[in-house]
């Protein structure tokens, strides 16, 4: 039989002022193997822990329970108050009678009945609770980065400089991401490129940076400290070891009329190509689809005119084989499709573009070299509309709950650079509300209104619709003067909602790292861990985690790249002992706990089993405890019952069901 | 049958074999048992008829244990049974020699009752299982053989063995019945209605565990609801468990797994329709995770034992569960 010291916490008042603690202790009092109950104010205090310290010692404890916050904020702290007193730290169990109880409930009386039931369980559980002992684990001082935009650059750069190796796996032919569509970035309207390749070309140069462009991860298997990760280098067609970059082959390819995904679809490309100028590495690839080598079986032009014989249509797909100490997710963002936003009429109307798109409209290597023009018939606009939050802050499903964050300042900045660059175009923008929070960003806004008169517009626009004449007239309503307003537009941009990269979910699941409703990676915790996915050696670099701008995400890139070095800097990690235990004398072999787990830590051996006097050989599930991270799929799978969890058994979750049933 | 016996004592006699799973006669005609056989002569009392429902795939998790291979005779059906038990690595295909025998769809004389035919007392089938004759107290009655047929048979799952070593004898196709449709049914009930529909079966239970020890996914060297260490053990004692949980939690047990060789429903003593919890599962495995034949190979990962990027997003699931 076990001896329980129960211990509530009044955090204060957070918990005080709503649970009866006093009455709780009175009742856990009589509760089986309770020997010991007491409160205080602050439990995670010295004194409270203290106070722990001495009720083990002097009551010859053999396990507690510590009514108090989420186990999340102070599990690990009254487990190592305990372990300093002597107990076994896996003897302590956390009742959260804060977030649980106290915070949502008003009535004292209901609070500080619930609280009792959620101590009653936890008592329950502590009876059945075994000593366990963390085992150990290597760490490979390498790391993997997914994404080479500019938060997977920024992380890489971090890391080798702090000494260690990095991969960048990035699954488009160049790394720069996004950052490297972009023309000029706010508040200070400098030119994307400039700032952004000279990271790209230090990446590439950096002894301890590789980088697999054209390449996507396949498989990952493993845990912290020690991931086995399967990248696939998509078959280049192009030898990288022997192209010069020339550029040749990209002018001669007679393919040429593939939508240029660099470009938003908005230009061409040849078969054989490399997404921008800067692109690095400089080494084109065959687009197999558009390819009429591939795709006919004559052609071949770019090899007979490739100087330095590069051109390989043989070249296959290669699987590299790596392992990682920790794994940062860099994915990034895309816009989202608008085909639920036809009252928009961007799939009717050329002239009708996302503010991506007008990035490569002004960008001087973009489809008008920089030029401010119809898509339609290169007309120069008079009147451009912007219309804000397309598909964010929506209330129904057809976009996003969430504000993507950026369109405020990025339309203050198109509206700027066009109104400075083109005095004689009209630029109105429709708005829902103007969030410019950051270092100078509201008055990079104000400028935008009071220096270059910008027309801002509260309220939202209802319809775009072609004329016969080729413009678009815009519906909308001004919210501040409440009037109706109907205007001719000759161009209109729409401030598209960002939503993270859809790579992203398949990456997720291989990661086994949780994703919100949205798809952007869950953190650890939104305010103290925001850089940590809860699966332990996975980190969140840039928008994969929620919409940021560019210093955010730069400034968000260097915080994962810390925290992965703190990571790759240990030479050793202490495993979770609550791990899968089959029994052997249950166990089937029937193989489907080795077909759930995750982790592949299940392995099968035959063995004698003596079981009850029968001997004989029998095929038993083995778990291996480096491997297995104490998910619990097995255990639910078992059709037999023969695997448990430590620390987490049946037993113990059907004993706290019981006693909150009780 | 004759050639059934011949072939079984070739192998026998060759040493392929050490011995035969088959079926006797019963002490009625129409109740033949599941039988071993060890030489020729204990082969003169094996039968094959349209009464040999039984299952044998479950038996060689015991055979496998056996020196020497089991002679096993399987019916398309069973062969799926077998396939899965094998994927499961409770039966070893070393020990096993499996000869597919045709089946033109089992009958039942519980079946010839429900016709309101009393007094049995023995029932011939004619040679192409067009017809059968019940003597009874009251005189000869002809019934037509569909009549007489499982309701597994109406809903057969086809006339191929998924796996054997040779087949002997000729399939017949006895589909006449839609699969799911008695679950559509149910599914169409409101929640009252569907309570009130299975407290009505489920309470006629009485925990004979004939179902869970025919069933061949029930194969555990301990079942749960045995074992002293789960706490779940003896529950009907103390309250209507069965009625509420023990087919439940059976059924999902076998979800995933369950081949639908309608055993469960076959052997109940009560009648209860146990198979139309594991057609549900079946049911919406394949309306989940695409078409899924339980035992249909004997490698691949069952859908829900494996987790792939199409996999329903469990909000969906939830939503379009019925």
């Amino acid at each position: 039989m076990q001896r329980i010291g129960v211990f509530v916490c009044h955090c204060g008042s957070n918990i005080a002022a709503t649970v009866d603690v006093k009455k709780v202790v009175e009742i856990v009092k009589n509760e089986p193997g309770v020997v010991h109950a007491e409160d205080y104010q602050y439990m995670c205090s010295e004194a409270g822990q203290a106070l722990i310290a001495k009720a083990i010692a002097e009551k010859n404890l053999t396990g507690i329970v510590v009514c108090s916050c989420s186990p999340r904020m102070h599990e690990a702290t009254f487990r190592k108050a305990a372990e300093r007193a002597g107990l076994n730290p896996y003897m302590v169990e956390i009742a959260n009678i804060r977030e649980h109880c106290s915070w949502i409930h008003k009535n004292i009386e209901e609070a500080t009945e619930k609280a009792v039931i959620l101590a009653r369980a936890a008592i329950a559980k502590v009876n059945l609770n075994a000593p366990l002992k963390a085992g150990e684990s290597r760490v490979t001082k390498r790391a993997l980065v997914i994404g080479g935009g500019i938060a997977g650059i920024q992380t890489a750069l971090d890391i080798a400089d702090a000494g260690y190796e990095v991969d960048i796996v990035e699954k488009t032919p160049s790394i720069g991401g996004r950052m490297s569509q972009l023309d000029k970035t706010f508040p200070t309207l400098d030119c994307s490129a400039c700032i952004l390749t000279p990271k790209m070309v230090e990446a590439a140069a950096h002894e301890k940076i590789t980088i697999y462009t054209y390449s996507e991860v396949e498989k990952v298997s493993g845990f912290v400290g020690d991931f086995t990760v399967d990248i696939r280098k998509k078959a280049r067609s192009v030898d990288m070891d022997k192209c010069t970059g020339c550029g040749v082959c990209q002018e001669k390819c007679p393919s040429k009329k593939t939508p240029s995904e660099f470009n938003r679809g908005l230009g061409n490309r040849s078969a054989i190509y490399t997404p921008f100028a800067q692109a690095i590495p400089n080494v084109p690839v065959i687009d197999r689809d558009a390819c009429l080598k591939f795709k006919t079986g004559k052609c071949g032009v770019c090899a007979k005119v490739c100087q330095a014989g590069a051109i390989d249509y043989e070249q296959k797909d290669e699987i590299v084989t790596e392992k990682y100490g920790a794994i940062v997710v860099a994915t990034g963002f895309d816009t989202i499709k608008l085909d639920n936003y036809d009252e928009y009429a961007y799939n009717q109307s050329k002239d009708v573009i996302t503010s991506l798109e007008l990035e490569r409209v002004m960008n001087a290597a973009g489809p008008t070299k920089g030029h401010l023009e119809r898509l339609s018939d290169g007309k120069h606009p008079k009147e451009i509309v912007f219309i804000q939050c397309v598909g964010s802050r929506c209330s129904d499903d057809r976009g996003k709950p969430y504000c993507s964050k950026i369109c405020c300042m990025y339309t203050a900045k198109h509206a700027m650079l066009i109104r400075d660059k083109y005095p004689d175009v009209n630029v109105t923008v429709f708005y829902i509300d103007v969030r410019t929070p950051g270092k100078n960003f509201d008055e990079f806004y104000r400028r935008a209104v009071e220096d270059y008169g910008v027309n801002y517009i509260k309220g939202q626009v209802g319809k775009v619709a072609p004329q016969p004449d080729g413009s678009l007239l815009v519906q909308g309503v001004d919210l501040l003067d409440n009037k109706q307003i109907l205007k001719k537009a000759d161009m209109v941009v729409l401030a598209t909602a960002i939503e993270p990269d859809p790579s992203v979910r398949k990456i997720a699941t291989m990661l086994t790292a949780s994703i919100d409703t949205n798809n952007f990676l869950t953190e650890s915790h939104a305010k103290l861990r925001p850089v940590e996915s809860p699966t332990a050696g996975v980190f969140l670099s840039g928008v994969c985690q929620g919409p940021k701008d560019i210093p955010e995400t730069v400034a968000q890139a260097g915080a994962a790249a810390v925290k992965a070095i703190g990571l790759l800097a240990k030479d050793k990690l202490l495993t979770n002992p609550c791990t899968a235990k089959p029994d052997e004398l249950l166990c089937n072999g029937c193989s489907a706990c080795a077909n759930v787990c995750p982790y592949g830590a299940i392995t099968y051996e035959v063995k004698l089993i003596n079981d009850h006097g029968i001997r004989e050989e029998r095929r038993v599930a083995q778990v291996n405890n480096a491997l297995c991270q104490g998910c619990g799929a097995c255990t639910v799978t078992c059709p037999s019952g023969a695997m448990d969890l430590q620390g987490f058994s049946n037993r113990q979750i059907i004993a706290e069901v019981d006693a909150i049933c009780r | 049958m004759q050639e059934l016996i011949n072939r079984a004592k070739e192998l026998l006699a060759d040493g392929t074999v050490a011995r035969v799973l088959g079926w006797k006669k019963g002490d009625m005609s129409y109740n033949p048992e599941v039988a071993y056989f060890n030489n020729a002569e204990e082969l003169e009392g094996f039968v094959y008829n349209g009464f040999c429902a039984a299952n044998l795939s479950k038996y060689l998790i015991e055979a496998s244990k056996l020196e020497g291979k089991t002679l096993v005779f399987l019916k398309p059906c069973d062969s799926y049974s077998f396939n899965q038990l094998l994927k499961e690595h409770r039966i070893d295909r070393d020990k096993t020699y499996v000869i597919g025998v045709g089946c033109k769809g089992k009958i039942t004389v519980e079946k010839i009752r429900d016709l309101g035919i009393k007094g049995i007392e023995s029932v011939e089938i004619d040679e192409n299982c067009e017809n059968i004759t019940v003597k009874t107290l009251y005189g000869d009655k002809t019934v037509a053989y569909a009549d007489a047929m499982l309701e597994r048979c109406h809903v057969c799952k086809g006339k191929e063995h998924v796996v054997s070593d040779e087949v002997i004898g000729e399939s017949r196709d006895t589909v006449d019945a839609e699969r799911f449709a008695e679950v559509e049914r149910i599914e169409a009930m409101s929640p009252a209605e569907k309570f009130a529909f299975f407290k009505a079966e489920l309470s006629k239970c009485i925990r004979c565990n004939a179902c869970r020890n025919v069933c061949p996914a029930c194969s555990c060297r301990k079942c749960v609801f045995d074992s002293t260490k789960f706490d779940s053990a003896q529950k009907a004692n103390v309250d209507s468990f069965e009625e509420k949980m023990f087919h439940i939690i059976r059924a999902f047990h076998v979800a995933g797994r369950c081949t639908d060789c309608g055993e469960c429903s076959r052997v109940c003593p009560q009648g209860i329709p146990l198979h139309l919890f594991n057609r549900k599962f079946i049911k919406d495995i394949n309306k989940f995770y695409g078409e899924f034949k339980a035992g249909e190979d004997a490698e691949t990962k069952g859908p829900l034992t494996n987790f792939t990027f199409d996999d329903v997003e469990p909000c969906d699931a939830v939503k379009g569960g019925n």
